[in-house]
């Protein structure tokens, strides 16, 4: 028997992200890839293993659609892509009944995304040019103190007396960085003054609305984060059920939207739909 | 494959025209200076250049080399060198880069214009700091290296009635230098001539504002990548008889096109105002990326700037004056707010882009908490791009996209 899928595929600078959903809006299958460097290669594994999780075939995908900064490069999808940006508001729309404030902290870019009550998108605020607060300023520091990122969230809350870490810029961060192991300063109190450095980044971006809901790979592998997040901002901040996966399970909403009710898509020709 | 169509530019056919003056413009100007027939002064954009017309000087304006340099993305190569000698890349990338191509010896004129090899070289600077503190600063360092005087007017600035007061004091500004233009060029200030240069700078920037607002027109036949162009005899030959008659050709054009029903892109869906530079070196790009979205950038603060209704035969120097205080950067954020506000009702506009250009503090203003009051005045939603006019090192082009398309997305949603 057919089962009907949609995809979404996130080819983010860091993470590639693959959901696959049915028509009930179920997620069935995913996976997450460092992206590399041929997007479409990764792309193709990561579509590979999710449909595989999911249990069905290729050519069950009605539809799919791409987002993300490689969202041009992948082969399999037909002409349609979305920015993160409107799949995140997807998504957000998909899971809350309410205003919320959606932060993601990417591999590149951070994004607040105010939703109104009615899931529209309010307002959306993308990060300055410089990395500071993004996933590409944590993985620079893990380098610089040799730690694997993945350590980073049990040593930060080791932390007893935090480091504060005052500049903007990911580049004198770093020297601040290295002044304070000149001093003796522990690595856990290090990494906690690293995390409080992004949550006071992001946070600053932009007012906040509604429930704060957090999302990206970063706060996937460090949900001390959005503890620290939450304490900061003097309000619960929602971690949600795969964070990293956000984008693109609201790209597979969005391929989802363009069919019909019994998965035909209404829009281009059927001939196109595994194109 | 998920590849991106490319929207082509519908060409103008006036451009060839326009191209024909601007040669004849700066061939006139190389002849000036190499042969000596005329003196030359170098004018900041809206200084007192119809006076300098009118006493017989050819002007050039760096300003327009300046954005030739960022046009045809020379730029970044050269501010370096402007960079090494104490001018900050945190200053304006005009300066810097025009300084950089003087200490280089390059010029974009060179290629664009056979047989001119350098800039002219100027007889007097003249500088109105209504722009900026920057072409003050800019004009002081050619003054220095080339000895040549550097004289212009202090300009009020964040005005937002622009009362007598200021009008007397740059009126006694523009007065005062009479006389030391007078002995550079070698003749008496005809009256009579002045006063037919500001007329003619009066019909040009009609002319110019009924080119712009051809735009109010749905599809809009003209975007503001296209003015950024077409602004060029607005800006180089303003005084002149030429660029009235460019611009009779151009308004006739895009009021066919308006009567044809032809859009300068094809499927309008929105329609959007462009605050502060261009990014000169992502003129085609932008282009394209808007016309992909279907989005004509179609009205901005930036071309309308050249859009001087106070020139007055009549009074011709204090009617200078007037225009060129009237001038929205010389204004208070509340007068800016108003504009920007009938602006978006006047040309039924969908968002409002504002570039932080982070070189040019002065065209950026978005700095100072303006786009969350226009936003709330007149619920039009906006968006904030950083960049740059000139120095293209301060350009993330994918998230200058992704935002862009992000924001087109949110307009296209909440209809």
């Amino acid at each position: 028997m057919s089962t009907p899928v949609f995809v979404g595929l996130d080819i983010g600078s860091s993470r590639t992200k693959v959901a696959v959903v049915d028509a009930a809006k179920r997620l069935l299958g995913h996976a997450v890839r460092k992206s590399g460097t041929d997007f479409s290669a990764t792309a193709e594994t990561c579509l590979d293993e999710s449909l595989e999780m999911a249990g069905v075939r290729r050519d069950e995908i009605v539809n799919a659609i791409s987002t993300g900064y490689g969202r041009t490069n992948v082969a399999f999808v037909t002409a349609r892509s979305k920015t993160e940006i409107g799949c995140l508001s997807r998504w957000g729309r998909h899971h809350f009944s309410e205003a919320i404030t959606i932060i993601d902290i990417g591999g590149q870019d951070n994004k607040v995304i105010k939703l109104d009550q009615d899931g529209r998108r309010a307002s959306f605020k993308m990060n300055r040019k410089c990395a500071a607060g993004t996933g590409a300023f944590l993985e620079e520091m893990s380098l610089r103190l040799d730690i694997p990122l993945e350590a980073m969230d049990a040593l930060a809350r080791q932390s007893l007396e935090m480091v504060k870490l005052g500049s903007y810029c990911t580049v004198f961060s770093a020297t601040e960085v290295l002044e304070n192991i000149r001093h003796g300063k522990k690595v856990p109190d290090i990494v906690k003054g690293l995390f409080y450095s992004v949550v006071k980044r992001v946070l600053e971006m932009d007012s906040h609305a509604g429930r704060v809901v957090m999302t990206g790979g970063v706060v996937a592998h460090n949900p001390y984060i959005v503890e620290m997040a939450g304490e900061m901002a003097g309000r619960p901040v929602v971690l949600p059920e795969f964070p990293q996966l956000a984008g693109a399970i609201g790209a597979a909403l969005y391929a989802l939207d363009e069919t019909d009710p019994i998965g035909i898509r209404n829009d281009i020709p059927a001939g196109e739909t595994n194109g | 494959m998920a590849e991106e169509k490319k929207a082509t530019r519908k060409k103008i056919q006036a451009a060839d025209h326009m191209n024909k003056i601007m040669a004849d413009y700066f061939y006139g100007l190389n002849e000036a200076a190499t042969t000596g027939k005329r003196k030359v002064a170098w004018c900041t954009s809206v200084g007192p250049a119809e006076l300098l017309q009118a006493l017989g000087f050819a002007v050039h304006f760096p300003e327009n080399h300046a954005a030739m340099l960022g046009a045809t993305r020379m730029s970044t190569d050269l501010i370096p060198a402007a960079n090494a000698i104490g001018y900050s890349p945190d200053i304006c990338s005009y300066l810097t880069a025009d300084i950089g191509a003087y200490l280089k010896g390059i010029t974009p004129l060179a290629k664009a214009y056979p047989g001119i090899q350098s800039v002219p070289k100027p007889d007097v600077l003249v500088y109105n700091t209504n722009q900026c503190r920057d072409v003050q600063d800019w004009m002081a360092w050619y003054s220095r290296k080339l000895g040549v005087p550097s004289i212009g007017v202090t300009s009020p600035k964040n005005v937002n009635d622009v009362t007598d007061a200021h009008i007397d004091d740059v009126t006694r500004q523009i007065e005062a230098l009479i006389p030391t233009l007078e002995g550079i060029a070698g003749v008496k200030l005809d009256m009579d001539r002045l006063r037919e240069t500001v007329s003619l700078s009066r019909e040009c920037t009609e002319l110019w504002k009924q080119v712009l607002e051809t735009a109010i027109a749905s599809p809009a036949p003209i975007t503001f990548f296209d003015g950024t162009i077409h602004m060029g005899p607005a800006v180089v030959l303003r005084g002149t008889r030429e660029a009235i008659d460019y611009y009779k050709v151009l308004l006739a054009e895009l009021e066919q096109r308006i009567r044809d029903g032809v859009g300068a892109v094809d499927g309008e869906t929105s329609r959007i105002y462009w605050e502060g530079m261009p990014v000169w070196g992502r003129l085609r790009q932008h282009s394209e990326l808007f016309a992909n979205l279907k989005s004509t950038v179609l009205a901005s603060t930036y071309c309308s700037s050249w859009i001087f209704p106070s020139f007055s035969g009549i009074d011709p120097i204090r009617s200078m004056a007037k225009a060129y205080l009237e001038l929205f950067i010389v204004r208070s954020d509340r007068y800016k707010e108003k504009y920007i506000e009938e602006m978006i009702g006047k040309f039924r506009i969908d968002g409002i882009i504002y570039h932080d250009a982070k070189t040019c503090p002065y065209n950026s203003n978005s700095r100072y908490g303006l786009p969350g009051r226009v936003e709330a005045e007149t619920g039009v939603p906006s968006l904030v791009i950083s960049g740059d006019l000139n120095d293209l090192r301060c350009i993330s082009d994918e998230q200058t996209k992704t935002n862009i398309e992000a924001f087109i997305e949110q307009i296209a949603e909440v209809r």
